[in-house]
């Protein structure tokens, strides 16, 4: 593995059930994320996969530190960065973008694509006007939209169209680390084959190093150097992604191997025969 | 093949809208067999939906047109009046939405809204014999506990409990319409509700449609496939011929853009280029001509849904290449896939 961009170390994410009228007891806990160890090098991708409910946005999202840890420890370049105060992560938060779910959702309805973009690089201080524009122009060019685009609204756009608009803006401030939560499980199969593609050749062009969470297996396996299986809150198992495809160590593992469909007749039916995984 | 319980000729359905008249289904034939599981597969847009709702009324406006006929165990439906249409629905033909979330109402317990859809339709029924069937049809689709279950609130199910609740309530039907059952589910959830519909089928003969945009997902159960593109049907035949001799491009690229664990990876995962065309203003002769790497002079022709191969009557597509050049050019990197486009 290249030298860490991210290291998390005993990573912890307890969420207090409470309980009372007047004053509250605590009187349980969800433990979302439970003792979390992972390393991602630089311009690699990691692979987080899970069912819903396991803790895999959770971890995402105490990784960027939105939800502060219960404890642990979460360096960036080396550094600690768990703990911070929301003035001293400011500097950090361009560094380390993210790409969401639900492409229409997570983009503002009543903002044109062209500040939906630019907000970022705006925020930066980076020019105004028409360098700005520019430089907007360069990034929706650059995941396959066109420079026309500018004064549209989200609402005008595809689905997987959207999605380009959501990287766009990630890609904005010139991150390092980009944590893709589910990113393609709400696009049709063919247009799902075009993001992760276009995933592919922004981390080749711009060296960028990806946290890729999703539930199925297969999507991650494609994109992944390394895989980290999730259940309940921990890691089950990691390793290099075609390892634990082929060979994975966790039953768990195994399990979520076997939910993925074989787009191949023959194969689904020794397999309803057989209760086989694919390929063993 | 068995007994016609479903047969569809000729739909076609246009919605008059701002932009003009938009035609989202184009002359879609289709026959569903008692038993069998008849799988329509498409990208967004492609129709699928339309076809499907048109198919137990939920299309009908005053900005929609409908034309051709669907005769569900004889009778046709198209023109059935709307009290008519009530008394065939959920009890004669079913449909299962991809939403499991949004499908059940969140402020009566579930029971009750199967009693209400089980009484709906058996006029005498009393309260306490309908609610004993729905503990049974609970129990059916794999509810654990049904007699408890029961009286749950929607909230207290999962979305894969939900979806089997939604099936649940397509039980007393002979036809079930399953549109996109698990694209909002989890993998692991989705195989179990595949499994079910497949066992349903199997043990109670229930005839079923199921629309999806994943090809694997339709290997699992399907036992025929039509794939639409633009409103139109291009090619159908049975899972086999669809799998394993496809005739027309988009298909390969359907079949190609699949992630497979399988095979080992490909360095790039083959892609469909471009978007499917605006309803509005569809492109002359072939519709996915556009987005064709392999179209010709001919391809501004529009082509029939015809059988193609000899001795395969059933297996029609719409593609003017000849069958030779198809088995050439849908091998790409030893797999079948939609060749990338030259940059």
């Amino acid at each position: 593995m290249s030298e860490p961009l991210l290291e998390v170390e005993g990573l912890v994410m307890h969420f207090p059930v409470k309980r009372g009228l007047l004053v509250d007891r605590e009187v349980g806990r969800v433990r979302a994320v439970d003792d979390v160890s992972l390393t991602i090098g630089r311009g690699e991708t990691l692979g987080l996969v899970g069912e819903s409910g396991c803790g895999k946005s959770t971890l995402c999202r105490t990784v960027l530190q939105l939800l502060k840890p219960t404890s642990g420890s979460v360096r960036f370049e080396g550094r600690e960065i768990a703990g911070l105060s929301r003035r001293q992560m400011r500097p950090l938060r361009r560094e380390m973008q993210m790409i969401f779910q639900e492409p229409y959702a997570s983009l503002n309805p009543r903002k044109r694509v062209g500040q939906i973009v630019g907000d970022p690089l705006r925020l930066q201080g980076a020019g105004s006007g028409a360098e700005l524009r520019r430089r907007v122009g360069e990034l929706l060019e650059r995941v396959g939209l066109s420079p026309e685009h500018y004064e549209r609204y989200p609402h005008e756009f595809s689905g997987g169209q959207q999605q380009r608009i959501g990287i766009a803006r990630a890609l904005a401030p010139s991150p390092k680390l980009i944590v893709a939560d589910e990113p393609v499980s709400k696009l049709d199969v063919s247009i799902r084959a075009q993001i992760v593609n276009l995933l592919d050749d922004l981390q080749d062009e711009m060296g960028l190093t990806y946290l890729f969470v999703a539930h199925d297996i297969g999507v991650v396996r494609h994109v992944s150097d390394r895989i980290a299986v999730m259940h309940e809150g921990r890691i089950v198992e990691q390793g290099p992604a075609d390892r634990v495809c082929e060979h994975p160590a966790d039953p768990y593992t195994e399990s979520l191997l076997a939910a993925v469909p074989v787009p191949d007749p023959r194969q689904a039916r020794a397999r309803r025969a057989g209760g086989r995984r694919p390929g063993s | 093949m068995s007994e016609k319980l479903l047969a569809v000729r000729d739909l076609s359905v246009s919605f008059a809208t701002e932009g003009g008249l938009l035609s989202a289904v184009d002359r879609v034939c289709l026959d569903l067999a008692a038993g069998e599981v008849l799988a329509i597969v498409g990208e967004s847009g492609a129709g699928k939906s339309v076809t499907a709702q048109t198919i137990i009324g939920l299309t009908r406006s005053p900005n929609a047109r409908i034309e051709g006929s669907v005769r569900l165990h004889g009778a046709e439906l198209l023109d059935a009046s709307e009290a008519d249409l009530q008394k065939v629905r959920g009890k004669q033909i079913a449909m299962v939405f991809q939403d499991p979330m949004t499908s059940l109402n969140p402020v009566y317990r579930v029971g009750d809204q199967i009693v209400e859809a089980i009484r709906a339709h058996r006029e005498g029924m009393g309260n306490a014999e309908a609610r004993g069937l729905a503990v049974e049809m609970l129990s059916a689709v794999g509810i654990p506990e049904p007699q408890r279950r029961v009286d749950d609130y929607p909230h207290q199910f999962s979305g894969g409990m939900r979806q089997r609740v939604m099936i649940a309530m397509a039980l007393e039907s002979s036809v079930l319409i399953a549109d996109e059952p698990t694209t909002a589910l989890d993998v692991t959830i989705q195989a179990q509700i595949l499994d079910l519909l497949g066992r349903l089928n199997r043990e109670r003969g229930l005839a079923t449609i199921l629309i999806a945009h994943d090809l694997g997902v339709v290997a699992r159960i399907a036992d025929r496939v039509l794939v639409m593109y633009a409103g139109r049907v291009v090619e159908e035949g049975t899972l086999d011929e669809i799998f394993y001799d496809p005739q027309h491009p988009y298909t390969w690229g359907l079949l190609g853009s699949l992630t497979r664990l399988d095979r080992p990876r490909p360095h790039r995962l083959p892609q469909i280029p471009g978007t499917p065309p605006s309803l509005l203003s569809l492109p002359r002769g072939c519709a996915f001509r556009p987005r064709c790497p392999h179209a010709f002079g001919r391809c501004t022709e529009p082509p029939g849904l015809e059988a193609r191969l000899p001795d395969v009557p059933g297996h029609r597509d719409r593609c003017w290449l000849s069958p030779e050049q198809k088995r050439e050019l849908r091998q790409v990197e030893g797999r079948i896939g939609l060749e990338e486009p030259a940059a």
